[in-house]
């Protein structure tokens, strides 16, 4: 080759690249962190009509939420400005917000009716009446139990049962000879898991994790009836190896109708009650419990929610697709296409005053779970915290990690209850003395 | 005098060897099965092993979702290159070592190994900083230098065992008849040295595919690997085993196939010295 058909050949070559630069400055993309549930997937699916209205380009990151967790907190932490979107929960949202570390949503469009929002989710993505992060989803936790079963033991759910009510239940229901277990709950250890769940069972036997001056109170009476009532209904009619379920061990153990009943998130509804579950047609839906004249219920409230890191560079191309994905259009995007029962629940109000949606056999259970939870109120005597199944602040996350595994220990036999309430007591006063709290 | 093994003798070790390497294979096998399940027959109670309706529905889903070829390139790029960076860096290393050892070669050799046990998340932060200042996060590069160093004493250690071996007379033969020290390495020692040195470089490489805590923590979209492929398919929230399985088989696919066509050359550099 000539060096003059050479320098043509580079000259073109370089016309060719920069022409393809020049493009791609000129169509934006973001690029969003997300977890792998169905709701999300579902989502990513209608990504190009996004792109279709808006000509922007969306790139997925889809994690594992433990994973997830520690790759956007290193992110936004450091400035990476590795992700234009993060999808990130209610422990998290106010955190990150009163750390300057998120974009507030303060300025959504009128018709994206921002008042339309569920107030608990409202809240629990707010920090000091701003809100963070626009939610995608939101769940609390219910009573799903076998209508069948129920009938054939002669009983019948209230709307609101009592534990009381929930351990008669599951010894009716317990059935060892054909493998069907009374009642199967969360005993895997970690915050999110098993933790999240004796965090709301102490809330409904009146205990909490804190007093008004950050002292733990694992040593208080309301604790050991907690945990001594679910160590017992769980040795008695719980399925067994239970300190290592979580929420996908118990899902998979109910669909195959192993379970007389299971309290757990909203989300699992549509689970339950979908093509994988061999009970579908006989599942019905409660109130989580409370102990006996106790006012507060085991229901947590969470949601999943769009985020912007603050210093992204796209800040306007991300408010864009959070007001799209989390909006009423969505919703009935995905209801024309796949049915109401698989719409993005417990996030907007509008969407339980839609008649078609209420006919959704968890869908009113549902949004009274989540009504009857209050984040700024979750326990029966006052706490200087905000959170119902975790405590809003930062060192939470690894102190109730090990307070969980603990209690884990207590469920598989390792140790007694009263062990594992008094090394929880002495874990969580360290923590608080070593951050200052106390 | 070697000793003669009766046929029932072999057959009991034959047995033995096979029970135990089916133990070790399981759950790959586990997981390649589970991958042709539906979601429904990967949870069944009691498991099914064989007896279930196949399907490949696992398989378009995923195909269907994720952009496959892109994390098995990057995955090839980055295993590959810190791989052969790594060994060319390591070569010379252990050669001096080996055949011009000091007082401190030990000492070396146990301080290199020593920042292995360091817990990678130990030094997240700083990487990550590193990174953003010089522009490496999501890219191959900054994968490709990360992943080598990480490895590089595993490397010089494997071959600073197999140059050991080596008789350095040979290489004083070499020099003797005019060699450079870059001829001598080239021509004389890596030639002997080659079943050691493939052998290290396909365990370096296994090692560089299945790293899963820098290759997910530094990427996101352009550089992100298998393992990144594998994870978005883990949900605590929804079982989604078949599908997860059936990324995992896809993953591992690759590195299964290349290790069963060179299993040879792997047994024997793991086993055999340089000039036996």
């Amino acid at each position: 080759m000539s060096l003059k058909s050479t320098l043509r050949a580079a000259t073109a070559l370089t016309l060719i690249t920069a022409g393809s630069a020049f493009a791609d400055a000129h169509s934006a993309t973001i690029t969003i962190a997300t977890v792998n549930n169905g709701d999300m997937i579902r989502m990513q699916g209608y990504t190009d009509t996004f792109t279709e209205q808006t000509g922007i380009a969306v790139e997925w990151v889809t994690l594992e939420e433990n994973v997830l967790r520690q790759r956007v907190t290193t992110d936004i932490t450091t400035n990476g400005g590795q992700f234009d979107i993060m999808t990130i929960g209610m422990y998290e949202t106010p955190i990150w917000g009163a750390n300057d570390w998120l974009v507030p949503l303060n300025d959504l469009s009128a018709e994206y009716d921002v008042d339309d929002i569920l107030p608990a989710m409202r809240n629990g993505l707010s920090h000091d009446g701003t809100l963070y992060a626009a939610p995608f989803y939101g769940e609390s936790s219910m009573v799903m139990y076998r209508t069948d079963l129920m009938e054939a033991a002669g009983l019948e759910m209230p709307t609101a049962p009592t534990w009381q009510f929930i351990r008669e239940a599951a010894a009716a229901m317990d059935d060892p000879a054909n493998e069907v277990n009374g009642i199967c709950l969360r005993g895997k250890a970690g915050w999110g898991e098993g933790g999240a769940f004796i965090t709301v069972t102490g809330n409904s036997f009146g205990a909490r994790w804190f007093d008004e001056e950050w002292n733990a109170q694992f040593d208080q009476p309301e604790w050991a009836d907690a945990l001594n009532f679910y160590v017992n209904l769980m040795n008695d009619y719980g399925p067994e190896g239970y300190a290592t379920n979580g929420f996908n061990e118990n899902l998979s153990l109910f669909n195959q109708g192993k379970c007389g009943m299971w309290i757990d998130a909203t989300v699992a509804a549509s689970f339950v009650t979908g093509a994988d579950s061999t009970v579908a047609d006989s599942v019905g839906f409660a109130l989580a419990p409370n102990a006996e004249g106790v006012e507060k219920r085991a229901n947590w409230l969470w949601a999943w929610a769009l985020a912007i890191p603050a210093g992204t560079q796209q800040e306007a191309e991300a408010k864009q697709f959070i007001e799209w994905a989390t909006s009423k259009d969505y919703i009935e995007l995905v209801a024309a296409n796949e049915g109401w029962a698989n719409v993005p629940p417990g996030a907007r109000a509008s969407l339980y005053e839609t008649p078609e949606y209420l006919e959704v056999p968890f869908a009113q259970m549902t949004l009274d779970s989540i009504n009857a939870a209050d984040p700024t109120d979750p326990t029966v005597d006052p706490v200087p915290y905000v959170g119902i199944q975790f405590v809003a602040i930062p060192e939470f996350a690894g102190m109730a990690t090990e307070v969980s595994q603990e209690f884990s220990a207590a469920y598989a036999g390792q140790q007694t209850v009263e062990e594992a309430l008094a090394k929880a007591q002495a874990i969580t006063n360290e923590v608080m003395e070593a951050a200052g709290y106390r | 005098m070697a000793r003669s093994v009766t046929p029932r003798r072999k057959l009991i070790n034959t047995t033995i060897a096979w029970a135990i390497g089916l133990l070790i294979f399981f759950p790959i096998l586990w997981t390649i099965l589970t991958s042709f399940k539906t979601e429904a027959q990967a949870i069944a109670a009691p498991p099914i092993f064989l007896g279930f309706e196949w399907t490949l529905e696992n398989y378009r889903v995923v195909l269907e979702r994720s952009d496959y070829a892109r994390f098995l390139w990057n995955s090839i790029i980055i295993a590959g290159l810190s791989t052969l960076i790594g060994v060319a860096i390591a070569v010379p290393a252990a050669w001096s070592m080996a055949f011009v050892p000091s007082k401190r070669t030990k000492d070396i050799l146990l301080w290199m190994l020593s920042t292995k046990m360091l817990p990678a998340v130990g030094v997240l932060y700083p990487i990550y900083l590193i990174f953003i200042e010089l522009g490496l996060l999501d890219s191959r590069a900054g994968l490709v230098v990360v992943l080598m160093l990480i490895n590089l004493p595993i490397i010089v250690w494997m071959l600073y065992t197999y140059f050991k071996e080596i008789p350095g007379e040979i290489l004083e033969a070499a020099r003797m008849d005019g060699a450079t020290l870059p001829q001598e390495l080239l021509y004389v020692l890596t030639p002997m040295a080659i079943p050691g040195i493939a052998s290290t470089m396909l365990l370096n490489f296994i090692l560089a595919w299945n790293e899963a805590f820098w290759t997910l923590n530094l990427t996101a979209v352009n550089a992100a690997p298998l393992t990144a492929f594998i994870a978005s398919y883990s949900s605590p929230e929804g079982l989604f085993f078949a599908k997860l399985s059936a990324a995992s088989t896809m993953a591992i696919a690759p590195i299964l196939i290349l290790g069963w066509f060179s299993q040879k050359q792997l047994v024997r550099g793991l086993t055999f010295g340089a000039v036996k």
